[in-house]
């Protein structure tokens, strides 16, 4: 253990040249995690600015055109910087070749490259920022985002790069899943983190070549004015919006499926209960994958489509809740009888349960035609995206951040502070965007820096709640970071949860440069909590 | 972690043998064919689009590109196709010396598809026949031209295509023929941004053989490029009757 201690992939190999060439996928995750952490916040900030803004009707703050920009800036570096790349990058990174008993990433040139592909394509972003940023919104529109004078080559520009990097981490988890197994570890044993990833790969190499390929084509049309989306040209706006959100749909999967991986993880592990419904859990993830392909057209209801492919697009899109279903129901029966301990990870896991719930039952409101005609553009849609992006990824994403913090970085974070924050971000969210639902109902549009006098209390609730969830974030965040200033630091062979997967069983905390000092051997599934006892070690 | 001393240099050590390197290597690989088979999807879907929407005006506009050069350089890369699949046959059978001569074939042929491309692309650029806002051309001057004393053809010296009366006489009402462009120089274009990117992949390929990086043993690139290689090939078989042969 003595000689273990000194050897982790924290500190050995040593210098700045160790990490910035480093091959080791646990070092390139924390790249990852930094850098999305990063512009997380600067995000989050943006959201701020925006609420301060809408605390009140008029222009108090800001002018209509800065505030055009401020929620383009927020909905492209959240989606596109943080929550794309956040989760696969960093937690699948330092995950996945541990969890399949694997030295490394199938290919571990190509994930140093996709790291550096992702950093070139933030730094056009940031150039977007310090140059006046962009005013279309985050979905790029044409006609409009072919004639405005906003920056926005350079914010597409760093979109299509930074979908590279997205389509070769896909690329290297996929043969990673298929490739690197230890002997044993089939398909139904491989924990329900790895088919998450898998299923998240699947859609980020299969939808985002077409993103990368609508970004050209816009670019295009602004120097070139090739005419494919100008109706003047004799082009066609609104096929610039199918091959939009035929990724952007899919992508939206993306952004969730790693969530509910990181759900079917922290359930069990802190019920100490062998997960319901194993099977059902990881097919209902292909086919949240698959049905996701189906389903782009619910995105454009309003915007000229046939009444019939509007009804078919509906119809699919109901059929996106079954799988979702599935899942919820399998969290909740994997909890009953089990010993639920309420760690800082399970209370982000339940936040999630609740908070997600919300967010599906009222994207399925949207996806019904009728409804969405009326709910369309406005604040009932924000609220809803938000439900599932900011409660069901983000809150499962610092989830994952606490439950596998002590074994990523070997340091523990002081629980009782997680725990009030957890409880803040969970009240702060509802604060701020339940009423955004109410907003919506009576008709307050999105994308508007005023509104008139009557929606003055709910936006006011809103931004007060904003406030509360802004502080909860950050506080967790640091109390994160702030166990490695403190050097609060675990057993190398501790396992304060009791995991049963391998990462938890077979290696150190922080994991050997390595990962394991021995070839692993399977001996248990992840979740045979009905068959074999893990002792919770912390700190012996 | 036991590193094996007598392992092969080219043997990466997060593997577990020579044999899995191999298959995660070729499994790589295909997803990443999937990716570029979606990529140019993309583009395939815009041509049906407009294509559906301005069927006379694609069946006219067709016409104007030059049904030889695209011939010739279906050929070209055809056997180029063959020569870097005899290249992987060479270094399969030990044969380095021909795997070089066979690589290097496939290189020129390769350069050769370029060339023409680029012929075509010129004297597109020359009359005017651009992508979008750029285009300017305004119909062809046409001679016309009796055949078998009753129809009338058209002949254009510009372009050295014959028209029949009755495209003549759409080429003359034909809306957006711009459009018709711009789908085929982003198309073409993509292809032609790969063709080169394999011609430097391949450049590549000829100094590791030589070099002797790759072998009889391990030629796990050349494999791979050559995957990648025939997909280039495929795409534009695509991409030919697409836009040539069409009407």
């Amino acid at each position: 253990m003595i000689e273990n201690e000194k050897q982790n992939y924290l500190t050995h190999p040593k210098g700045i040249m160790s990490w910035l060439l480093t091959l080791d996928h646990k070092r390139i995750g924390l790249m990852y995690l930094v850098s999305g952490i990063l512009f997380f916040f600067m995000g989050g900030l943006l959201a701020l600015g925006m609420r301060l803004e809408l605390a009140a009707p008029g222009n108090d703050f800001i002018s209509n055109e800065q505030y055009n920009n401020i929620y383009t800036l927020h909905g492209a570096i959240m989606i596109f910087l943080f929550i794309i790349p956040a989760i696969p990058g960093a937690l699948g990174n330092i995950l996945l070749p541990l969890m399949v008993g694997a030295k490394d990433v199938a290919f571990p040139r190509l994930n140093l490259a996709s790291f550096y592909i992702y950093s070139f394509g933030a730094l056009f972003a940031l150039y977007t920022i310090i140059n006046g940023g962009v005013d279309t919104g985050w979905t790029f529109y044409t006609p409009y985002s072919t004639q405005s004078s906003s920056n926005v080559v350079p914010m597409t520009l760093g979109i299509f790069i930074i979908g590279f990097s997205s389509i070769l981490t896909g690329l290297n988890f996929i043969a990673t899943v298929h490739k690197m197994r230890i002997p044993g570890l089939t398909w139904y044993k491989l924990p329900l983190f790895v088919w998450a990833l898998y299923g998240t790969s699947l859609v980020q190499i299969t939808a985002t070549p077409v993103l990368a390929i609508t970004m050209v084509l816009l670019m295009l049309e602004r120097f070139l004015g090739i005419g494919i989306f100008d109706p003047a040209l004799g082009g066609d706006p609104v096929l610039y919006q199918h091959f939009f959100w035929f990724y952007s749909h899919p992508a939206v999967y993306i952004m969730i499926l790693p969530a509910f991986g990181i759900i079917s993880e922290i359930i069990p592990v802190h019920s100490r209960k062998k997960i319901w419904g194993y099977k059902f859990i990881a097919y209902s993830t292909l086919s949240i994958a698959f049905i996701g392909f189906l389903v782009w057209g619910h995105h454009m209801f309003t915007s000229g489509q046939s009444v019939f492919s509007q009804i078919v697009f509906s119809f699919i899109t109901y059929f996106v809740g079954i799988p979702t279903g599935v899942k919820i129901f399998s969290w909740i029966l994997t909890m009953y009888k089990g010993q639920v301990s309420f760690t800082p990870p399970m209370i982000y896991a339940l936040s999630f349960l609740f908070l997600f719930t919300i967010g599906g039952l009222t994207g399925i409101f949207l996806g019904a035609v009728a409804l969405d005609i009326h709910l369309h553009d406005t604040y009932f849609v924000v609220a809803h995206f938000h439900y599932v992006m900011q409660g069901g990824t983000i809150v499962a994403f610092l989830g994952g951040l606490h439950h596998w913090w002590p074994k990523s970085f070997g340091t523990m974070y002081n629980q009782t502070i997680a725990n009030i924050c957890a409880f803040g971000v969970f009240l702060g969210f509802n604060g701020t965007f339940f009423p955004q639902f109410l907003l919506g109902l009576r008709g307050m549009p999105r994308r508007y820096a005023t509104y008139s006098d009557q929606f003055v209390e709910l936006h006011s609730y809103s931004t007060f709640w904003s406030g509360i969830l802004g502080f909860s974030i950050f506080f967790a965040i640091v109390n994160l970071f702030w166990s490695f200033v403190k050097k609060n630091k675990v057993d190398p062979g501790s396992n304060p949860w009791g995991g049963m997967s391998l990462e938890w069983t077979h290696t150190s905390s922080p994991p050997h440069p390595h990962n394991f000092e021995t070839d692993p051997v399977f001996e248990h599934g992840p979740y045979d909590y009905d068959k074999v006892i893990v002792e919770k070690t912390y700190k012996k | 972690m036991s590193h094996d001393n007598s392992s092969p240099s080219f043997f990466q050590h997060h593997f577990h043998d020579v044999e899995q390197q191999y298959e995660t290597s070729k499994f790589g690989m295909w997803a990443f064919i999937l990716t570029e088979v979606l990529t140019f999807a993309g583009l395939f879907v815009a041509y049906i689009v407009y294509r559906s929407w301005y069927p006379d005006m694609f069946v006219g506009v067709h016409k104007l590109l030059d049904v030889n050069k695209g011939l010739l350089n279906t050929v070209v890369l055809i056997t180029s196709s063959l020569t870097m699949a005899l290249a992987i046959w060479a270094i399969q059978k030990n044969l380095k010396k021909l795997s070089i001569f066979m690589l290097t074939a496939t290189f020129v042929f390769a350069l050769a598809f370029l060339g023409v491309k680029y012929q075509e692309y010129h004297h597109k650029y020359e009359v005017g026949q651009l992508p979008g806002k750029y285009y300017s051309y305004m119909g062809p001057e046409v001679v016309e031209v009796i055949k078998d004393q009753e129809k009338i053809d058209y002949y254009t010296s510009s372009n050295n295509v014959y028209f029949d009366a009755e495209t003549n006489r759409l080429y003359k009402t034909m809306n957006n023929p711009h459009i018709f462009f711009s789908i085929y120089f982003v198309m073409t274009g993509l292809h032609g941004l790969h063709v080169a990117i394999g011609m430097g992949l391949i450049a590549w390929l000829i100094y590791s053989t030589a070099r002797g990086n790759i072998h009889q043993k391990y030629y796990t690139p050349m494999e791979m490029i050559g995957i990648f290689w025939h997909l280039v090939d495929l795409i534009w078989i695509y991409l030919f009757p697409l836009f040539y042969l069409i009407g």
